[in-house]
């Protein structure tokens, strides 16, 4: 890929534009909820497109042009079946909980629904996943750049870094969610000319289905068994798994993006917050998964030269440079600019949706409450400043670590897996059962989470290596994703069961105390006088149903 | 907070849309016998138009 001085005028323009940002709100920041909680100020509109592109890193945005060039349409079912349930659910159900306790954090609700250590415990797994995994998104941008530009990898890491540094320092999680938003209309504007090209030159929907196999456009037609599609999974494996235990615990209950919601101007807005952000949701797969599938077509149906995809080097195609093969082969100097703008943008706003959730969370939960209690408010504020340095420069030095030990990584995230898959029970059975204790939620964590790892010591994949040694392999499944699914419905039937049984033989906390933090318990919030479009009852359904409709198009 | 996002916004894709509009037309590289980045140009600038107005109307 050739870069022209234009397109570094653009790329430039768009760090002067994110600084200025920084530079507008430093003098707003005047305590540590301005800083850390964004003052409770954000709209609805601004609040749904940072909650949709929290999650849009450029690993993301990468990864979904690749599943779509080995998978196809199936890869929508990351969309369509494992984010916008979780997304309506958490907005129309879980939010009132959350944004009407007055938690600051994922951590302090289980606080204040359960107990100490249950916090603590989530507090501790959330903080290092999220250090561990801003620095792996730098180690990756700085790799692809390098790949892709020739640019010098050291370079990219340090320069990304500061310029994230400078802009959360200044303006703290609302800059954070500034960024995320112009991030949305740059992924939008920098790919769309992506899909159009390509699908001028293949000739339409039509020119494309006949130039890649049948199961690559249909998203359901394969799924009655592992075999006939290539995810290697089943219909109750992808529900359950993907769409159940997986999508919910990490929509409803991972910090970085619950953060954004909890920002939101009123308890309206927050609740809206998902739903605003599934719409756009909804028809990402035509932007970020069919110009994979367009490189597929390319690549087994040549227009003319050669295939589209290099190949890998242990064989097959190098998915990963789906995307920007098809970005060098449409775009000239001056688009290509915006392109890697927006590519830039992700991986910059991905670090900083780590840093900011890494803030609160290490200054409420850990520093407020176990290091230095009851200090002043600007106290808070120089720490949750001086943690966004500290949370920096911990994600450069994972960078590193990620850079040289590429193993050690891998096995991190696979570690943190297990961690994650029980927590949708945890907080399913905190917001809706109110016999549920805290002795229930924790043992029901630490038991989900050492399932989740027995699942994975027991079980192997076909044909495939392991990252850690196995205790011994009762059952192999036909692929990673397989794996992945089934252990999640364990870890989380695990934790459900054992936090249901832990609970009825501990004492349950008083009803006094659960007020405003469990169903039934909660005044329910007053939607009956807002107009239609304002009431997320409905606005969750028509979001149902327009998914519904795009799965079925595409059956 | 008092500060209206949609200002950066339109600032930010209005200058690329004038940029690519500008570049487009003075160094045309047809794409596929399209002239991308002057097309391109014109809709960022709509876009960016579009955010700007709603700002300014906002501030009334």
């Amino acid at each position: 890929m050739h870069v022209e001085l234009i397109d570094i005028l653009i790329i430039a323009l768009y760090g002067v534009v994110v600084l200025g940002i920084g530079f507008a709100l430093r003098g707003r920041m005047q305590n540590s909820g301005d800083f850390l909680l964004a003052g409770r100020h954000i709209p609805a509109w601004t609040a749904g497109l940072a909650f949709l592109s929290a999650n849009l890193g450029a690993q993301e945005m990468i990864g979904m042009a690749a599943s779509g060039a080995k998978y196809g349409i199936l890869t929508s079912h990351f969309y369509w079946v494992g984010a916008i349930p979780a997304m309506v659910f958490v907005g129309v159900f879980m939010m009132p909980f959350y944004y009407g306790s007055r938690a600051r954090s994922v951590p302090e609700y289980l606080k204040l629904r359960y107990d100490e250590k249950t916090r603590a415990f989530n507090a501790l797994t959330f903080a290092v996943m999220t250090v561990f995994s801003s620095g792996i998104s730098m180690y990756a941008m700085g790799a692809l750049l390098s790949l892709l530009l020739g640019w010098n990898m050291h370079a990219c890491i340090i320069i990304s870094a500061v310029v994230v540094l400078c802009y959360i320092a200044l303006g703290g999680l609302t800059s954070a969610i500034y960024n995320e938003v112009l991030q949305f209309f740059l992924i939008v504007f920098g790919f769309a000319p992506v899909v159009y090209l390509g699908l001028r030159e293949i000739g339409g929907w039509e020119g494309l289905t006949a130039r890649v196999p049948a199961s690559f456009v249909h998203s359901w037609t394969g799924m009655a068994s592992p075999n006939t599609n290539p995810l290697g999974v089943e219909w109750f494996g992808l529900l359950m798994g993907l769409g159940f235990v997986l999508s919910f615990g990490y929509w409803c209950t991972d910090f970085l993006v619950v953060q954004r919601a909890m920002a939101a101007d009123s308890m309206n807005a927050a609740r809206r917050t998902p739903l605003i952000a599934a719409v756009p949701k909804m028809l990402f797969p035509f932007l970020v998964i069919v110009p994979g599938i367009i490189a597929l077509a390319l690549t087994l149906h040549p227009t003319g030269g050669a295939p589209l995809l290099p190949t890998a080097a242990g064989g097959g195609y190098d998915y990963n440079m789906a995307l920007p093969m098809m970005m060098s082969r449409y775009y000239p100097a001056g688009l290509l600019g915006l392109g890697l703008t927006a590519l830039l943008a992700s991986f910059m706003s991905g670090m900083a949706g780590n840093v900011t959730a890494f803030n609160t969370v290490w200054t409420y939960d850990l520093y407020q409450s176990y290091l230095v209690r009851g200090a002043s408010d600007t106290h808070y504020l120089r720490v949750g400043r001086v943690t966004t340095v500290v949370g920096t420069l911990i994600s450069i030095g994972t960078a590193y670590l990620a850079m040289r030990f590429n193993n050690i990584m891998d096995m991190l995230q696979l570690v943190f897996s297990f961690v994650n898959a029980p927590l949708f029970a945890t907080f399913l059975l905190g917001m809706f059962w109110r016999r549920a204790t805290g002795h229930g939620a924790f043992w029901g964590l630490v038991s989900g989470t050492l399932a989740a790892a027995g699942h994975y010591e027991l079980t192997g994949v076909a044909g495939g290596g392991s990252l850690l040694a196995k205790i011994a392999v009762v059952h192999v499944y036909p692929s990673d994703m397989a794996q992945n699914f089934w252990g999640a419905i364990w870890a989380w039937t695990v934790c459900f069961v054992m936090t249901i049984v832990v609970s009825l033989a501990t004492a349950p906390k008083p009803a006094e105390e659960l007020k405003g933090l469990v169903f039934g318990l909660t005044p329910k919030p007053a939607d009956d006088r807002l107009a239609w479009y304002l009431r997320p009852a409905i606005l969750g359904v028509l979001v149902l149903l327009g998914t519904a409709a795009l799965n079925l198009i595409f059956w | 907070m008092g500060m209206d996002l949609r200002q950066p916004i339109g600032i930010l894709f209005l200058s690329y849309g004038l940029i690519l509009l500008v570049y487009g037309l003075a160094r045309p590289h047809p794409v596929l016998d399209l002239n991308v980045n002057a097309i391109w140009g014109v809709v960022l600038v709509l876009f960016g138009s579009a955010m700007l107005t709603l700002a300014w109307r906002a501030r009334g």
